[in-house]
């Protein structure tokens, strides 16, 4: 018998979830702030699902009902995506080490 | 693009995010983690465009799409003050649960674009999935929406609270679970939108019975919830990455919470429940009998630092209100030159948001290795000779270890008062956000500082 696909992305899901939990105990807590920002970044490659739906129209019909929802998601996921990032990067920054010529 | 193939460089983006998120173990490694995260996410967007394969027309449409949010995204990136950080994630929260609902509706107009089935014939566990992804999606949108206003302060950051309300939750979330079964069994586009509709509902009635001051725990939360939103989306579309991130960042959001919940000394349902601060508010002011409490200007408070050989700083959200951490690094650096020793003490729930405080000292150059989390430095109060509590009040309170009655007994509080003495800066007498009166106020080491914190602080620079 073979077994559902469904079983396998399960998985990954399940371990996933345990990688996460023991990736963001390690992140240290001043990290926190910058934490938040980038899986929120992250989260955002909801997008995949976005292009997918907004090129999902047939031939010739650039906006049908359901590409113009993914042309939609198109927007806010890239909003974050680039705000999320950037910020970050931003944040990430500022972060510095005590100078020790003083 | 073969599936295979896809697959496989989805998988390769999933681990690079991984890597993104344990970048952030150390500030050195951080930067390298965050262009991990880059490059995933530039990894996973090529291979959708060439596993689609269609770039006819639309595809310069989602092109110019990407470039109008990416530029908006941008922008705020480099506008944001850093004091508007809590506000800013929960406004980003937001777009990913709103985008999740959208992706979902798309794939349920259009099912066939996704290989999902036909309209009104979806596959059983694709549509449980979606339904998921969209309940979720609009709970976190409805949600962050609630919690960016309360953090704007378009919208008052008291709990609102009424009578029957855990009951009505209740309801709509047994009424979500019999919509979906209904959903599943008649592929009604009617009840997909109904469903919708209640989550949104659910997540603005869950964020609003919550205080301005738990907002770190709410933060967390729907953080967490984008990361399930995603996650089940990810499931609908068969993609490794976004399982991967869902996971990740749900995770990731439920630790956040736990942390924050663990820094008060309460459980996620006490905090979830809501209404603290507005009930709790009576029992502070039974005992309103005044007591003496000594206050003092700039110049004593310079006085006293000019004589102290170290000097640990307790900023909180106030600080952040005033805008003060420039103001108060300026201070530092007049200290330091006069070889005091001075380290700053961050409690977990200081501020709006996890970690809301280092950024804001960070961004002030505050080095990131003068700064402590509460283990770190608690033991060290007790030898030093000034403690400036800038901003902070319920974090300092005595009263969470020696009152059982207190509604704050039992958090993890710094230990301020074991100081030589204690300068307070703060605006007025009033009991800080759990309602209560702090008895550091009338300690006889204490010296309240009245005036605005960035105020305050440049005025002790002068007098140093």
């Amino acid at each position: 018998m073979e077994i559902d696909p469904f079983i396998f992305r399960l998985s990954i899901f399940i371990l996933s979830i345990f990688v996460g939990y023991y990736v963001v105990w390690s992140v240290t807590p001043s990290l926190h702030t910058p934490l938040m920002s980038v899986t929120n970044a992250i989260s955002s490659v909801i997008i995949v699902g976005a292009i997918i739906a907004a090129l999902s129209g047939s031939d010739g019909v650039v906006f049908s009902l359901s590409s113009i929802y993914g042309f939609l998601a198109i927007i806010l996921a890239a909003v974050n995506i680039f705000g999320g990032f950037l910020v970050t990067q931003r944040m990430l920054a500022m972060y510095k080490k005590k100078k020790k010529d003083k | 693009m073969s599936a295979n193939l896809s697959a496989i460089l989805y998988l390769v983006s999933g681990v690079l995010f991984i890597l993104a998120l344990r970048g952030l173990s150390s500030p050195e490694t951080s930067r390298q983690g965050n262009l991990f995260g880059i490059i995933g996410m530039v990894i996973a967007v090529t291979v959708t465009f060439l596993s689609v394969g269609n770039f006819s027309s639309g595809f310069v449409y989602v092109l110019i799409f990407l470039a109008i949010g990416g530029s908006v995204g941008a922008f705020i990136a480099y506008r944001i003050p850093m004091t508007a950080m809590p506000e800013l994630v929960a406004g980003f929260h937001s777009l990913v649960g709103l985008a999740a609902v959208f992706v979902a509706i798309s794939a349920f107009i259009n099912p066939s674009a996704f290989n999902l089935g036909t309209p009104g014939n979806i596959k059983l566990a694709s549509l449980i999935e979606m339904a998921i992804g969209a309940a979720v999606g609009a709970i976190t949108f409805s949600g962050s929406v609630i919690a960016f206003l309360k953090l704007q302060g378009i919208m008052s950051g008291a709990p609102i609270t009424f009578k029957g309300q855990h009951l009505l939750n209740a309801l709509l979330l047994i009424l979500i679970v019999i919509l979906t079964i209904y959903l599943c069994s008649t592929q009604s586009s009617n009840l997909f939108w109904i469903l919708i509709a209640i989550s949104f509902l659910i997540g603005f009635l869950i964020i609003i019975p919550i205080g301005g001051a738990d907002m770190p725990v709410v933060i967390s939360m729907l953080n967490s919830y984008s990361g399930w939103a995603a996650a089940g989306i990810g499931f609908t579309l068969e993609n490794t990455a976004l399982i991967i991130t869902g996971a990740l960042v749900g995770s990731s959001g439920a630790i956040l919470s736990y942390i924050m919940c663990k820094g008060m000394n309460r459980s996620f349902f006490n905090v979830i429940l809501g209404g603290f601060g507005a009930t709790d508010q009576t029992s502070g002011s039974q005992n309103k009998e005044q007591r003496p409490v000594k206050s003092g200007n700039a110049d004593d408070a310079a006085f006293l630092m000019k004589n102290a050989s170290s000097v640990i700083i307790v900023p909180g959200y106030g600080m952040a209100v005033a805008q003060a951490q420039h103001a108060l690094r300026e201070m530092v650096d007049t200290l330091k030159k006069n070889d005091i020793k001075v380290s700053y003490a961050i409690h977990p729930v200081a501020g709006r948001m996890p970690g809301h405080m280092n950024v804001l000292l960070a961004e002030a150059n505050v080095p990131y290795d003068e700064v402590f989390e509460l283990e770190e430095i608690n033991n060290d109060f007790a030898n030093a000779d000034v403690a400036f509590v800038i901003g902070a009040n319920d974090v300092t309170n005595p009263v969470a270890k020696t009152d059982p009655q207190s509604p704050i007994y039992g958090m993890p509080v710094l230990d301020v008062e074991k100081c030589k003495s204690v300068l307070f800066v703060k605006r007025s007498l009033s009991p800080g956000y759990a309602g209560i009166d702090n008895d550091l106020f009338y300690k006889e080491n204490t010296l309240m500082l009245f005036a605005d914190a960035k105020k305050m602080t440049e005025d002790i620079t002068k007098n140093l």
